[in-house]
């Protein structure tokens, strides 16, 4: 029986597909049979994020509809053979999604995965409402920036009440801070929130903190999920992270300011 | 920029992250008491600022409503700030 874990914010821009992309792919490369699912109707992003843009064929909401069968549409990643991603549709209905209907789709995704990775879209409402609903897991992405937190904070009142585990006084949803675009530079300066300021105001366990990284785009460009750039530091704490929800003691890195010597202070950018 | 500017840029920059955590506790802490209330109080915060603002010229957020437990009691709190020049704060109590 699959857990589903969604990636949620309320805000915008904050790195929530990024996320999805890579905690999909993190979860498959560990051997886990992982699904994720664009619940972005309307903005498609999540294919282009993972690099199978060119191959989307049926998407969620013809699922819904029946005009598809959910393996018509699943799309099986060409790296990693335990991973499929099921697209947003482009439809302007709103309605397009339905609660049954995601559901029915949820259910069967249970069956044949271990997880299913759910990618909000910003905000509070139909949608961002629908991708928590049936949430085992939620993975709260946050900037360290004032407007993020506050809106992770209403996210996490809504994760208490308006979800399935919630209304049927099921355990509560587990809920996990993923701080993202983190620089330690800018923290040390004390121009921005530490980690250490993020969690006392959510007091959520802390799941990993992902640094502000060139690598990130560049890996957006190039449609690859960055926790498989193995070089790169964003990728590198991404592992870190699924390790972490996997259940694994790690130490969180890049929370410090890298030291430089010397030569490097002299000569570097 | 003087020595002295650049000793008071490095100190207001550096109270930007505090500045910002002091006003997100502040916030998160109201909004979370509103959230965990009964659900009538956005609607009856809503009727006392009109009825407020029958008398009184007053900022929308003016008037706050919450509910604070205390052991088995629950203490619902009306605080109505009126404008400066018409007196001081108004502040009434009822414990229930």
């Amino acid at each position: 029986m699959a857990r589903i874990v969604v990636i949620t914010s309320g805000k915008g821009g904050v790195g929530k597909t990024t996320t999805a992309a890579s905690l999909a792919a993190g979860l498959a490369k560990a051997g886990h049979r992982t699904a994720v699912i664009d619940f972005d109707v309307g903005l498609r992003n999540l294919d282009l994020v993972m690099g199978c843009e060119r191959r989307v064929v049926f998407d969620f909401v013809n699922v819904i509809n029946g005009d598809a069968r959910l393996h018509q549409a699943l799309i099986k990643d060409k790296r990693l053979e335990n991973l499929a991603i099921l697209p947003a549709s482009q439809t302007r209905d709103k309605e397009a999604l339905t609660p049954e209907g995601v559901e029915r789709v949820l259910e069967e995704l249970r069956q044949d995965f271990d997880y299913v990775i759910c990618d909000s879209p910003a905000g509070i409402e139909r949608g961002a409402h629908l991708a928590s609903y049936h949430a085992d897991d939620a993975v709260v992405v946050t900037n360290p920036e004032v407007s993020s937190v506050r809106d992770s904070d209403r996210v996490l009142g809504l994760l208490a009440s308006r979800t399935r585990r919630a209304e049927e006084g099921m355990d509560p949803v587990r809920e996990h801070l993923l701080l993202t675009r983190y620089d330690p530079q800018r923290v040390k300066k004390g121009d921005m929130l530490s980690v250490d300021d993020v969690q006392e105001i959510l007091a959520i366990n802390l799941l990993g903190v992902i640094p502000e990284s060139k690598d990130v785009l560049n890996a957006s460009n190039a449609g690859i999920p960055v926790v498989l750039e193995e070089d790169a530091d964003a990728g590198q704490a991404y592992e870190d992270a699924i390790a972490r929800y996997l259940g694994e003691e790690r130490p969180h890195r890049f929370l410090e300011v890298e030291r430089r010597g010397l030569f490097g202070r002299m000569f570097g950018g | 920029m003087g020595i002295a500017d650049y000793f008071r840029e490095r100190r207001s920059r550096r109270n930007s992250a505090s500045v910002a955590k002091e006003r997100l506790q502040i916030i998160v802490s109201h909004e979370r008491a509103e959230r965990g209330g009964p659900d009538y109080l956005p609607m009856l915060r809503q009727e006392l600022l009109e009825v407020v603002r029958r008398y009184v010229t007053v900022d929308p957020d003016a008037v706050r409503v919450e509910v604070e437990r205390d052991g088995p009691h629950e203490v619902l709190e009306l605080n109505i700030t009126l404008p400066e020049q018409s007196g001081s704060e108004v502040s009434t109590q009822h414990g229930g």
